[in-house]
């Protein structure tokens, strides 16, 4: 579905600027190999961890049982890690599908987005300590309120 | 400034290149030390290989497109002006088209700041930037339903500008003192 969606986009582009058309798809490429190692770790990462690590231990760390105790941990990890959010859905699609549940799949993914560790410093250069912190802080905060209702809804 | 930008990228893609060869490794040793998970790890790996090359090009020529037809400037321009609710959307908006990584948009950020935009907007719209990119949930469509990922941005809208408000409430306070 969403190849016709990007195809389409791309015809539609290339009928009305070639030039800006071929310029994107460059970017495209370039981008497509600048992320694909990082892919490709992941996708090892997801074989091993699936192939190695029985399902009962996953939900256990990650499941139902796991408490407000795992949510924390699970949200500081994606507060720290610094995955490409493109990545970061098929490895949730697998932790999902080995019996995570849905409260510590979305604090994941919103932590890993919206929090960078990594970035903070660039953050703070740029737009104060203040303004900096407090964005990370609050979005640490909401991560885990947006989770914990998503976990009760659906 | 653009020099460094490259330089970083280049150096990243080595340090990816090193960390791939790691994993690579150390599934080889694992793999040899226990022959009996051979298949499940080689299946779960093919399985989202397959799953990831599906997308990926998709969503890079989409990446591609939106750099090349919507200029940072435009982005600048409109932010810079927006107020009220108007601003509020349009910071959503503008920060889920797809114009780049995280750090790219730091440095706008406090060109906008500097320009006079509203605090709330810019950190609407840094957040939307982060987490409500269009490729993004059109990934997370796939891989993890329609109802999850609904779900997910219509919460993430509402407490991130929840949050856009608040901050800039309590910068204007402390500010005051």
């Amino acid at each position: 579905m969403i190849n016709i969606f990007a195809f389409g986009c791309l015809v539609f582009a290339w009928v009305k600027d070639q030039t800006k058309a071929k310029q994107s798809l460059i970017v495209a490429l370039k981008s497509f190999f600048h992320i694909l190692p990082t892919v490709l770790i992941i996708i090892i990462l997801i074989g091993l961890l699936l192939g190695f690590v029985p399902q009962s231990q996953i939900s256990k760390i990650v499941g139902e049982q796991a408490g407000f105790c795992g949510i924390l941990i699970i949200a500081l990890l994606g507060a720290i890690l610094h995955i490409p959010s493109l990545i970061s859905f098929p490895l949730a699609a697998s932790l999902f599908k080995s019996g995570a549940s849905v409260t510590s799949v979305a604090v994941f993914i919103t932590t890993l987005t919206m929090i960078g560790v990594a970035t903070l410093p660039l953050e703070i250069r740029e737009l104060g300590k203040k303004l900096a912190l407090l964005r990370n802080g609050t979005s640490f905060i909401i991560a885990i309120a947006i989770a914990l209702i998503m976990g009760k809804i659906l | 400034m653009k020099e460094t930008l490259k330089e970083k990228q280049r150096k990243g893609t080595i340090r990816d290149a090193i960390l791939l060869g790691i994993a690579l490794l150390i599934t080889i040793i694992l793999l040899s030390i226990f022959p009996d998970r051979r298949e499940a790890v080689t299946t779960a790996s093919r399985e989202f290989f397959i799953e990831m090359i599906m997308i990926l090009p998709a969503v890079m020529v989409l990446m591609g497109l939106f750099a090349a037809f919507v200029a940072k400037e435009v982005v600048v321009k409109y932010l810079g002006k927006s107020a009220g609710i108007k601003g509020i959307f349009l910071s959503v908006f503008m920060g889920a088209l797809p114009t780049g990584p995280l750090y790219v948009v730091f440095p706008m950020a406090s060109v906008l700041l500097k320009k006079g935009a509203r605090i709330s907007n810019i950190i609407i719209f840094l957040s939307a930037w982060g987490c409500i990119k269009i490729p993004q949930e059109l990934v997370e469509l796939q891989f993890l339903g329609p109802r999850f990922m609904a779900m997910r941005l219509l919460l993430t809208i509402i407490f991130v500008i929840i949050m856009g408000v608040s901050i800039e409430r309590i910068i204007v306070w402390s500010d005051k003192k």
